[in-house]
């Protein structure tokens, strides 16, 4: 099984602040992970190869650094990544970063079957996914908790429909997103870590020249349909009432309250 | 930049040299006209590789988009359990907000098998149009299908913004098709506001909710978003029903598929604070698991659902299915009472939409303040015995 794992790195953190004067970011010193979501696209990776032969490759678009987060899916027993950075696809918006990712996976050759994590921590959106399975001309499968059956030429998967559980069987190639908490990731392994380092890291990183086919019109800020007009602070409750007092007084303000709101 | 045909060079010949040389089965012909279905991937080997001037690259000069040819709001219609998802009405209400500004209407998509019922009972809730597709085909959700059905629709009606709930299947339909029509998606969104000029400006956390994005689609049509289940009002269902129902075509085309939907089981039912009118959350200012006798009484007094913190759900005093908050379920009960909870954004992430929010905690700086309309600062242990004493007394009167 030739498998792609799409994974994103994602700030260190979810403290993220606006400041609320210039509308800035505030992401001085923040420290980047890999997006626990995919670690679980990641495991089932592994363990299909595991059981079915082949091999894991690991795609991800982002800025140089987002390389230590492929390096980590090598240690873990990806075989090789590549990393897809430009500034021209700096800005990318959903659209951009599916079609960004797309041209990349048709630059690694063939496939049988690509896998993202349910959503990422800082994108937040879990649109990558279907958006690059309809940009590929693929099959998808969201919200995928059971792999049932694999051949070559077909996998059976279960897929959570909120109130119902759906099996289905689908061609290959096809792409699945993957449920949190389907299995057990691995962690990145000592011994993997010294034999990737001896032999070289195998991370091809590629700039948008090199990505042979890529339209410039539809990568980046410039090929984001979405725009951002401006980010800002949740807003505060303004009409709030702060009650003070004795917990006598507390409790019969309260109780007071639920029965004019007739709860009681 | 964009594939140009120019039909008047079509020939039966060329035309099947082109429907040959497409690998994505894209081109067609019919009646001496040519086109290029949604299957085309801009690979351009029509251009390169076909009978030369047929098919043409017509570069830059980005067209200015039209707004006015995008008329309307439609909300894709969710099923659930044979009838409609709850978040479909509220996206109907919202859109019929929205409309007040443009004058549109507001459309119903309804794709899947025996939907007549549903199609009425819409007409109930203030849209214009149901357009249905049903097909014996469509009983299951199925991705090609569904979307080739959502996608014959926009080319059909032209909508100029498309709202679907934030459901799991709203979740993989609303981005294959965004990607389809080569437009743009906003996920989640907690508000909505039309402008004049038909932009849809789309509102929604970021980073984990500590950031709110203010996002436009401003140069393309039509304009997706996803919104979740509870963060909009439903209207009130009307006695009399208006708008009309239209039944769209499905051919064999759109029922074309990879995949082969085997079966689907009802998840056993679960607690869902979700649908909760009233909720009781607790956190870590409880002290220990016994105290849970204490809510749950309160709880019942109340017919409240008991809800709580992350903390509250590792400790094991409550089942994962009662966390609130971003990596839990988002609430829009009637009365949340939030008892020793700190408020951290995580958590209001997934109740600020309550319509009454109730904090008592002892520290007065506690950030749960912020998003409560209603704040008590002072000792649970103390106040939440009293409250249940009063209530059993019956000493609250108007
Ligand atoms: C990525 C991420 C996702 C997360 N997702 C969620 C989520 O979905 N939901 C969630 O809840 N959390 C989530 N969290 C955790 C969140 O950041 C907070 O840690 C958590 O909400 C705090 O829970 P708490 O308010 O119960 O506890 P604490 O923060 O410890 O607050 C306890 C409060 O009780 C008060 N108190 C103590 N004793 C008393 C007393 N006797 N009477 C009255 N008040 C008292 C204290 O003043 C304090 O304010 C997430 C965190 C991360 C990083
Ligand atoms: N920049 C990226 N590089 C690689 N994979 C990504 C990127 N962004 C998103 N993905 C994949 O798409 C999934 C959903 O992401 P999102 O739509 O941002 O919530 C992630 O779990 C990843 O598998």
């Amino acid at each position: 099984m030739e498998i792609i794992v799409c994974v994103k790195q994602v700030p260190g953190t979810s403290q993220v602040e606006v400041d609320p004067v210039t509308g800035v970011l505030k992401r001085d010193g923040v420290d980047s992970k890999l997006n626990p979501y995919d670690l679980f696209a990641l495991e089932l990776a592994y363990s299909l190869c595991e059981k079915y032969g082949g091999r894991v490759r690991t795609l991800s678009m982002g800025p140089p650094q987002a390389k230590a987060a492929l390096l980590e899916t090598l240690y873990m027993g990806a075989d090789s990544a590549v990393l897809l950075s430009d500034r021209k696809f700096a800005g990318a918006d959903v659209a951009a970063t599916s079609y960004t990712l797309k041209c990349g996976i048709e630059q690694m050759g063939e496939y049988d079957l690509i896998l993202c994590g349910k959503q990422t921590t800082d994108g937040d959106t879990a649109q990558v996914g279907p958006e690059m399975a309809e940009m590929l001309g693929i099959e998808h499968a969201a919200n995928v908790c059971e792999i049932l059956e694999v051949t070559d030429k077909e996998i059976t998967v279960c897929l959570n429909l909120d109130d119902k559980l759906q099996f289905q069987r689908m061609q290959l190639p096809c792409l699945l997103s993957v449920e949190k908490d389907i299995n057990t990731p691995r962690l990145p392994s000592y011994k993997r870590m010294c034999k990737v380092n001896a032999d070289g890291e195998r991370v091809a990183v590629l700039t948008f020249e090199e990505l042979s086919g890529a339209e410039l019109a539809r990568c980046g800020l410039k090929g984001s349909p979405t725009q951002v007009e401006r980010i800002f602070p949740p807003e505060k409750n303004a009409d709030k009432q702060m009650l003070h007092g004795s917990s006598a007084q507390l409790s019969d303000a309260l109780g007071a309250l639920l029965k004019e709101r007739k709860f009681i | 930049m964009a594939l140009k045909i120019n039909q008047s060079l079509v020939n039966k010949e060329n035309a099947s040299q082109l429907i040959a040389v497409c690998p994505f089965n894209a081109i067609e012909e019919q009646d001496g006209i040519m086109s290029i279905g949604a299957g085309c991937r801009l690979c351009k080997l029509c251009v390169n590789k076909g009978p030369k001037g047929v098919i043409t690259w017509e570069d830059e000069k980005k067209q200015e988009l039209d707004k006015s040819e995008w008329v309307g709001i439609a909300v894709f219609v969710e099923r659930r359990n044979e009838t409609v998802h709850p978040v479909t009405l509220e996206l109907i209400g919202k859109a019929r907000e929205l409309t007040e500004v443009t004058g549109h209407p507001v459309y119903a998509i309804a794709i899947g098998c025996g939907m007549d019922d549903i199609a009425r009972e819409l007409l109930h809730y203030g849209v214009d149009k149901v357009f249905v597709y049903d097909d014996a085909a469509l009983d299951m959700f199925s991705i090609s299908p569904y979307t080739s059905a959502f996608y014959d629709f926009i080319q059909r009606v032209k909508p100029s913004s498309v709202l679907v709930g934030a459901t799991n299947i709203g979740r993989s339909l609303a981005p294959r098709v965004a990607a389809r029509c080569k437009t743009g998606l906003t996920a989640d969104c907690t508000m909505l506001k039309m402008r004049e000029n038909t932009d849809l400006v789309q509102i929604r956390p970021a980073f984990g909710g500590n950031i709110m994005a203010q996002i436009v689609t401003s140069n393309a049509r039509p304009q997706f978003c996803t919104v979740r289940y509870k963060v909009f009002a439903a209207l009130r269902r009307s006695e009399q029903a208006q708008g009309e129902i239209v039944c769209m075509n499905v051919t064999a085309k759109m029922l074309k598929s990879g995949t082969e939907v085997l079966d689907a089981v009802k998840k056993p039912a679960e607690i869902d604070i979700s649908e909760a009118e009233v909720i009781v959350a607790v956190g870590r200012g409880l002290k220990s698991a016994n105290d849970m006798n204490m809510i749950q009484e309160l709880a019942e007094l109340l017919g409240a659902r008991i809800a709580g913190t992350r903390p509250m759900i590792e400790a094991g005093w409550l089942d994962p299915k009662r966390q609130i908050g971003l990596s839990g379920r988002t609430v829009k009960p009637r009365l949340i009472i939030a008892i020793g909870i700190s408020g951290a954004v995580q958590f209001t992430a997934g109740m600020k939409g309550a319509d009454c929010i109730v904090a008592i905690n002892s520290d007065e700086n506690a950030s749960i303040f912020e998003v409560a309309h209603y704040g008590l600062v002072g000792d649970l242990y103390e106040i939440v015995p009293l409250l249940i004493a009063g209530i059993k007394e019956g000493k609250y009167v108007l």
